[in-house]
Formats: structure tokens, sequence, C-alpha cells
């Protein structure tokens, strides 16, 4: 038996599996097709404070390797969400027997003081499986003509800070990936206070219809998801973990064990399945038994000894 | 919904370009109602690949069996289009919300190309729920050219009478299948009779049909075509918009109300 509990900083989830933020709905759409006993933790899709349309259609295109998105972030805002979406995944669990898995909201915002009203409206709420909040600071601040948070390592550094103040939950960092070096904004996350980092989330990208001589999302560009990003996202952990102590959740082209144990000996604690669920719910049991299967015959008694297990010659 | 593992009965040409599937699927058969799809994942594609949607064409409870009628667009259905009987592969369903079964008046249902799928699940369904008490359904189907009138054998195996309209004129009226749907809704006016509209096809010919469902203030029920990523209402790509908001095509649709829709 492989003890398969694992630490996320302050968070204790019962295996490192655990859902992406925007590919795993509010946490209950799967519930049939996945088997919830393997995950940890689910992450529900962004919230902010008020309802938000998203983008025109359509919003994605398959391309080799993974998918385009610009879904742009529709969702009901905070009360809604707690009001509706919550207690459903409260009572969803009830008739089946397995324990919820931890709930990580991710939240996003126009401003850094809409974060941090969202965060604390969250952890408020008092819903007990909810664990976490995840910040995704990739999007667009209002307050400085659309550029995001998260590419300027001053600005992430407040937000985290602001979110963090007087905040009674762990709070979560979803790093960008488009940027030269990672470690400026990996300390920027640390001196503000955050709990853990969450990393990757989608690279921008573009899809063009030559048909029609146009972009194939009505958005022109969108973030690129799945199998194609993971090396990418592989590097950005490494080096992630080689430039702080904060405990990493790692995602980003997960479609089998070798996938996610990468990123574990990488340095993550934790790691995320997402767009893999789309074309495969059963995935989520595929690597959890893979990872089961690779601690045994490696000697691997917990599955948190990977964590950063990776050998480098000198 | 659940993720079935279902074995391939049948593969059957029906024509150029369209082909009926059938698969051992017995649990997803005994819960389908008219209206819902399948995600079915396509067994020669990559790893990463997205589900392709399909709507249900018919559904057995007692042989367990699921049939689907497609076309062949794009290399997610040429491929599927090399799958053999014996050979299994993974679909969800029964996922969304199909047609209302319960209807005033006569059923007339409006189908374009591949769009009669749902249309007969839900008149075989309709039929038996009547128990042979009429008035039964009638069908209007359109297409480019004659090679697009599908399943017109499978109708009138049901009792169902099927007019046609083709572009061309190669079959049928020519023109759009609201040539013979508007005949027929007039006859109806004329002698008071009341009707319910069903349509599944291309969004033109959608619309064609709720404007007239609104028009005679009757009730139209309109299966709409959204590209889709999870098909199970994770992930908000297939928006329909609504009069309460952007909807979602797969799990708060396919079928919706023609008064709910905003085109
Ligand atoms: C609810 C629903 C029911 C459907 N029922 C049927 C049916 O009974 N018979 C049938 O032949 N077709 C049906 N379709 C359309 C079918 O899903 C597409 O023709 C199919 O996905 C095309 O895949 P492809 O790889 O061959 O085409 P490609 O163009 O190569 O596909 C590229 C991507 O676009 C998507 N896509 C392309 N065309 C469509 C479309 N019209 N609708 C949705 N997604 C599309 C594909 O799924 C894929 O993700 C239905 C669609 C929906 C949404
Ligand atoms: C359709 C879709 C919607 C997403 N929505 C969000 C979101 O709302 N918030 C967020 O932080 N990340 C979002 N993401 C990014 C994912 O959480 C994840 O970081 C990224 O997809 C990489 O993982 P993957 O390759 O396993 O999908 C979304 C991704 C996809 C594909
Ligand atoms: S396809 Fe994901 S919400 Fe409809």
């Amino acid at each position: 038996m492989v003890d398969m509990c694992v630490d996320l900083g302050p968070v204790r989830l019962a295996t490192p599996l655990a859902t992406a933020s925007g590919t795993f709905g509010y946490g209950t759409e799967y519930m049939g097709a996945v088997d919830y006993s393997c995950l940890g933790a689910v992450t529900v899709k962004g919230i902010r404070l008020d309802a938000w349309p998203g983008n025109p259609m359509p919003r994605h295109a398959e391309v080799p390797g993974g998918m385009v998105n610009a879904i742009g972030l529709q969702g009901p805002g905070v009360g809604m969400f707690l009001n509706h979406y919550a207690p459903l995944y409260e009572t969803a669990f009830e008739q089946t027997g397995i324990k919820p898995p931890a709930m990580i909201v991710n939240i996003w915002g126009g401003t850094v003081e809409e974060y941090a009203e969202v965060a604390h409206i969250v952890a408020g709420s008092g819903f007990s499986f909810i664990k976490a909040i995840e910040c995704n600071v990739s999007c667009p601040n209002v307050k400085s003509g659309g550029h995001t948070f998260g590419h300027d390592p001053m600005i992430l550094n407040r937000l985290v800070s602001t979110v963090r103040k007087d905040l009674e939950m762990p709070l979560i960092v979803k790093l960008a990936p488009n940027v030269p070096d990672i470690t400026p904004y990996v300390k920027a996350c640390e001196d503000g206070g955050a709990d853990a980092i969450s990393l990757i989330n989608t690279i921008p990208a573009m899809v063009i219809d030559i048909e029609r001589r146009k972009p194939a999302i009505a958005n022109k560009t969108g973030g690129l998801s799945g199998r194609a990003i993971h090396p990418a996202a592989v590097k950005l952990v490494y080096d992630a973990h080689r430039a702080s102590k904060l405990p990493i959740l790692a995602m980003g082209g997960i479609y089998e064990a070798k996938d996610a144990i990468e990123f574990m000996l990488a340095g993550a604690s934790a790691v995320a399945l997402g767009s893999a669920i789309f074309s495969n719910p059963g995935v989520v049991r595929e690597v959890y038994d893979g990872i089961t299967e690779y601690c045994s015959r490696h000697g691997f008694t917990a599955v948190r000894e990977l964590t950063g297990a990776l050998e480098i010659d000198a | 919904m659940l993720d079935e593992k279902s074995k391939v009965i049948e593969h059957a040409d029906r024509g150029e370009g369209y082909r009926l599937l059938a698969l051992y699927s017995p649990q997803i058969a005994s819960a389908a109602m008219p209206g819902q799809f399948v995600h079915v994942k396509v067994p020669a594609l990559e790893a990463s690949a997205l589900r392709r949607p399909f709507s249900i064409f018919d559904a057995d409870a007692e042989t367990g069996t699921v049939r689907l009628l497609y076309k062949r667009v794009g290399r997610g259905t040429a491929a599927l289009n090399a799958v053999k009987p014996g050979e299994e592969l993974f679909m969800e369903g029964p996922l969304g919300k199909g047609f209302p079964l319960e209807c005033t008046g006569v059923p007339l249902m409006a189908g374009g190309g591949y769009g009669v799928a749902p249309l007969y699940f839900l008149a075989k369904k309709i039929m038996a729920l009547k128990g042979g008490v009429p008035p039964s359904p009638e069908l209007f189907v359109g297409g480019r050219t004659k090679a697009d009138i599908l399943a017109r054998n499978d109708f009138a195996a049901l009792g169902v009478p099927v007019a046609v309209a083709t572009n061309d004129g190669s079959d049928g009226d020519k023109g759009f299948v609201t040539v013979p749907l508007d005949r027929r809704i007039a006859a109806l006016k004329a002698e008071n009779e009341p009707f319910t509209l069903y349509a599944c096809g291309p969004d033109g010919m959608l619309k064609a049909v709720a404007d007239r469902a609104l028009e005679s203030g009757t009730d139209g029920w309109i299966s709409m075509d959204r590209h889709m990523i999870c098909g199970v209402g994770a992930c908000y790509a297939c928006i329909q918009k609504t009069t309460s908001g952007n909807a979602r095509c797969c799990i708060d649709g396919p079928v919706f109300a023609a008064k709910e829709l905003v085109w």
C-alpha cells in the first residue's frame, strides 16, 4: 500500500490529484464518469464578484496535441456560486458514500481590490469542503490598460499581499507561463505571503482558418492547453521549485501517470488534470493507478517522497 | 451520465457520406431520451483529440442498442468511418436536455441532413406514448440534393408520412423544407387543428421553424448544434444566446424552446 496523502503547504489532500480550473465546471458535472475517490481536490471554474458573460462563439479550436480556448471566464459571480453551486457540490456527494474531495476556489478580478473582496467572501462562506483559494493572475488589470496582473512582479506582489491580508484560508497563486524567467514571480508570491503556487496556465496561442482567412476563435487569440504544453510546464515547475520553498500544484498536459510523476520529480507536491478529462474522464483513475504502481516498483512507500526526487548529475 | 465502453454491432452505409453506427451500450440505451446525444471518443484519433457529439438516432432498452446516424465531414468522422463490428469505443451519455414528449395537436417535425437523427427516436417515442392514437407525427425533411434525404424508410416503417424538399429539386419540392411545411401548417390552420413544431438541422432552417412557432403561437422545440469541448456542462464552450443569458448547448440544451432562443 502506498500512502497517497500529500500536503500542499497547509492544505492536506487525500491524493496528489486535483482537477484544473475551467475544465471541471463547479465540481459535479463529471459525476458518473470520473472516479472521485482518486481525487484529492477539485478546482472550480474562475469566479469573480459579479456574473460575467464570457467571449463570443466560437470559443475554441482543436489543434494537434490539445486545443486553444478563449472561453473568456464566463461565470455566475461569487454570490450565485455560494448560493447554488457550492451547496450542490455538498449534496451531490451525500448519496454516493464518497467523501467530497477538497474544493479549491479559483478567483479572478479586474482590480486588486476585487480579488481581495472575492477571496474574503469565499473564505467567510463556511463551507467545510472549501480548503483553499487559487488566484488566477493571467487576466487583464482594468486599471493598467489591460496588462495582466501576472506579468509584473511588483503588481503581483501587491495583489498577493492585499489578498493575503486577514484571509483565513490558504492562498494559492496560479502563475502565467509566458515570462522570460519565472523566478521573480515566484519570489513575489512568496514575499506576498502565498501558501503555494500553481502552474501553468494556458500558453497564448492563435489558430487561423486558412479557407475563411479568419481567426478560428472569435476572440482571435486564446490559450493553448493539453499534451503539447507538458514539457514546457515541467521546465517551469523545475525552475519554480529551485527558486523557492513554496509548494507547487503542477498542471499542463497530464494524460498519463508518467506526466504526473515527471511534475512531482521536478518539484510538485500535487498535480492537476485538465484538458485530458475532456477526451477521457477515465484518465483520473488511470493516472492514480499508474502513480501507485510506479511508487511500488521504485520502493516509495509514500507518494510525497516523489516531490523533488529528481536526480541531477553534478 | 456515464462513460460506457460500447461494442460496435453494425456499421452500415446510408448513401453518399452517411453511415449508421449501431452499438451495444445497454446503460445508455436504457436511460436515453429523444433529443439527447452521446459524446464519442473516436478510437483512431490521438489521445488529446476531443470527443465528437452525435444525436441518438435510436435507442432500444431491451436489446441494449444505441444507433447513430452520421455524416462524414472532417477528420473525426473520417476516422470513425473505419471502425468495424466487434471493436469497442467509449461514449459518454445520455447527455443534454431532449425534446418534451407531451405535445398538443399534430407533431410536425422538420429535419435537415443528419438533423433527422434525433427526430426518428422522437417520432418513435411519441407514437409509443400515444399507443397508436392519432394524430401521429409527420416528417418534413430537407437537403441539398436527393442523397441528403436520410432514413426515409425508417420513418415509413414507423408509419410516419415523409414530405421532402431539395434545393436542386432532385426530390420532392424544389427549395427549402419550409415549402412543404408551410403548406401543411396552412392546411392545419384552415381546419383549426393545433400542432407542435420540432426541428433539428442547419441554423437557417432552425430559425425558420422557430419563427413559424412564434408566429403561430404554438410550441416549438429546436435542437441546436454547437461545437463542444466537454459535452457535460463543465467548460462553457458551447454557448447559445437565450432570453435568460448565455446557455450551454450541451446541458441546458441541445433542445431549446423556440421562444427562449436569441438569434
Ligand atoms: C448535439 C449535437 C448533435 C449532433 N448530432 C449529429 C448527428 O446525429 N449526426 C451527425 O452526422 N452529426 C451530428 N452532429 C455534428 C457532429 O458532431 C460533427 O459533424 C462532428 O463533430 C464533426 O467532426 P469531424 O472531426 O469530422 O469534423 P472537423 O471539422 O474536423 O472537426 C473539428 C472540430 O469541430 C467540431 N465540429 C465540427 N463540426 C461540428 C458540428 N456541426 N457540430 C459540432 N461540432 C462540430 C468537432 O467535434 C471537432 O472538435 C451533432 C452535433 C451536436 C452538437
Ligand atoms: C476550457 C478551459 C478553460 C479554462 N479556464 C480557466 C479558468 O477559468 N481559470 C484558470 O485559472 N485556468 C483556466 N484554464 C487553464 C487550466 O486550468 C490549466 O491551467 C491549463 O489548461 C493547463 O492544463 P491542461 O493542459 O491539463 O489542460 C482553462 C483551461 C481550459 C482548457
Ligand atoms: S461543451 Fe463544455 S459546457 Fe458545453
